[in-house]
């Protein structure tokens, strides 16, 4: 007992010795903090304003009819949104059902097939290709890969579908020149795919490993644990991810303004030329004023629209599958 | 087993061992490595037809190694190899021709936290039925509330067996995944300390659950808890920096164990 006395009294000076807590530091610790989070808002709410600033004047002259016309003509100043949006929508959703089923199937190998030694080589090789520069991709796209698969698929497939009903239409290559909403969709989706690989990967690592070896062990096969348990239990951050992949998919400009075609012409064909919305406003910004300026600055609302009913639905989707 | 051992021990084990019991499982020089370490040495060991057999001893010395033997779960990471037998019934489940997947339906088990798969608690139990027979909705049904009930859960979920397995008590769930393995009518059932991520109740209520499963299935226990392993198996092994120190039945192991070690670990001396 008096040895213990003995040590606390001997703690006593060392505890004096010890700063006050300064009250001033903490409370600019807190106004920063609080002020960092302020900025994000402010900026957000000051390109949201002035894009739908410089966008009314087109919504006013046009109406809603501006989302329903396919016209786009600088000579007589007559806008519409049709176009730009279903294209834009298209390569994305092109983009999604190519790249997903890729991401899923290298987030899948990578974590349960992949022998231990080629992990690290084929995870690298994945992230470097969320490396590569877009306009990388747009220019390989236009230069080689749009010309190849004029020659070895377009061609050959319109040949085949022609006359066809329905296949006959989507399939069909007018002038098969390689670009289009289809290239724009496949470019996206090379593009797209590290980013969800990446997370599905991570997130099917995090499981534990009692939930993965008790799967087995009830005698399931790899495909039925991956596809029963490990998939469904990663479900909430897959479907994130790939809503990540779709925003960058419809937001992307570079890349899409080289193969997409730049046409502003209503087709049903995925083969032939379209714009997206993003690869409008970066052909025609530069020379853009008056009128063309708010319909550019309205495309862009637009835009902002889309991405944000992307964000609803993939909270919708996650509280969905949490819930189940 | 004299008469005065076991009216001593009456009060420490539940039941006594049946004498006589077929031996299920025989290990035979049983060795596995991790890569280079070598982590079960020349094990030797059988296990009774439907007893409860605990594995105790300290962290590292490999008894859960050994339980993962069984049904070679093991057999997921490729550094990991055994050598030796294990013979079910006679059939070395070592033999690099067992089919993995019908062998782990045969030898069900139990992990240290509770598992439920992502679906729904009727699911969870069907799930693994359905991979092995082709059963008609009305009889999945009975099979499921039958392996619910064997594992006491049934009564707190029978009206809600659409709801997520993950929605349960930590209790609750480890016996979702106990009746899980129930469904699938192994003959031998792994646990792997099942209750050591459990409250006291809720693993009362396990070794309740054990102690009626013992009727039908051999069961094969890992524990780091003695008194656990006092109140629920007839036989014990106890082992020791991968090796099988002592084996006996439960009774003679705490009660007058022969090997010095035996004796130091469940007096607390060392573990």
């Amino acid at each position: 007992m008096p040895a213990v006395t003995q040590s606390i009294a001997l703690a006593e000076p060392r505890r004096a010795a010890r700063k006050g807590p300064s009250r001033g530091l903490d409370t600019v610790f807190r106004l920063c903090s609080y002020g960092a989070a302020l900025i994000v808002l402010l900026v957000l709410a000051g390109i949201l304003g002035s894009i739908v600033y410089g966008g009314w004047p087109a919504f006013r002259e046009f109406g809603f009819g501006f989302l329903t016309s396919s016209a786009w003509n600088i000579g007589t100043e007559q806008y519409g949104a049709l176009v730009a949006v279903l294209g834009t929508v298209a390569s994305a959703f092109l983009a999604l059902l190519i790249g997903v089923p890729v991401s899923l199937g290298i987030a899948i190998f990578l974590t349960q097939l992949c022998p231990g030694w080629a992990r690290k080589p084929v995870a690298m090789t994945i992230e470097l290709l969320a490396a590569v520069p877009s306009i990388i991709y747009g220019m390989w796209g236009l230069f080689i890969f749009a010309p190849l698969f004029a020659r070895f698929v377009q061609i050959p497939l319109s040949n085949v579908v022609e006359g066809m009903p329905i296949l006959g239409t989507v399939l069909y290559a007018r002038v098969p020149s390689g670009v289009g909403v289809f290239t724009a969709g496949v470019i996206l989706a090379i593009m797209i795919v590290p980013f969800i690989a990446s997370i599905a990967r991570d997130m099917l690592d995090q499981i534990p490993t009692v939930l993965r070896e008790s799967a087995y062990g009830i005698g399931c096969t790899t495909w039925e644990v991956v596809r029963h348990v490990l998939v469904p239990q990663a479900a909430v951050s897959i479907i994130g991810a790939i809503m990540l992949g779709l925003g960058r998919a419809l937001g992307e400009t570079m890349a899409v303004t080289f193969v997409v075609g730049n046409a502003n012409r209503l087709s049903a064909s995925i083969f032939d030329p379209s714009s997206t919305i993003a690869s409008r406003i970066a052909n025609e910004f530069n020379e853009a004023d008056g009128l063309q300026l708010n319909a550019l600055m309205a495309l862009g609302c637009i835009l902002f629209v889309i991405t944000f009913i992307v964000l609803i639905i993939a909270r919708l989707l996650t509280r969905r599958v949490r819930a189940a | 087993m004299n008469a005065a051992s076991a009216m001593s021990t009456g009060d420490l084990t539940r039941g006594a061992p049946a004498p006589g019991r077929a031996v299920r499982i025989a290990v035979k020089d049983l060795n596995f490595y991790y890569g280079s370490f070598h982590g079960l040495k020349n094990v030797n060991l059988n296990f009774h037809d439907r007893q409860v057999t605990a594995l105790i001893g300290p962290s590292g010395c490999g008894k859960s190694t050994l339980l993962r033997c069984f049904n070679r779960i093991y057999s997921l990471y490729p550094e990991q190899r055994a050598e030796g037998q294990i013979l079910l019934d006679g059939q070395n489940v070592l033999d690099s021709h067992v089919d993995l997947n019908e062998l782990r339906s045969r030898i069900g088990m139990v992990f240290q936290k509770p598992t439920p798969f992502p679906m729904s608690i009727y699911d969870n139990v069907a799930f693994g039925l359905r991979l092995y027979e082709k059963l008609p909705k009305a009889e999945l049904d009975v099979r499921v509330e039958e392996s619910l009930r064997k594992s006491a859960l049934w009564d707190e979920v029978k009206d809600k067996l659409k709801q997520a397995g993950t929605g349960l008590s930590g209790g609750q769930q480890q016996r979702l995944c106990i009746a899980r393995t129930v469904a699938q009518k192994p003959e031998v059932i792994l646990f792997d300390e099942p209750t050591s991520a459990l409250d006291p109740i809720s693993t009362g209520r396990i070794e309740e659950l054990m102690e009626q499963l013992r009727d039908e299935f051999t069961i094969v226990i890992v524990t780091h808890n003695m008194q656990q392993a006092a109140r629920i198996s007839q036989y014990t092994a106890f082992m020791y920096l991968g090796e099988l120190v002592e084996f006996g039945q439960t009774d003679k192991i705490f009660m007058n164990p022969t090997e010095r070690r035996t004796q130091d670990y469940i007096t607390g001396r060392f573990g």
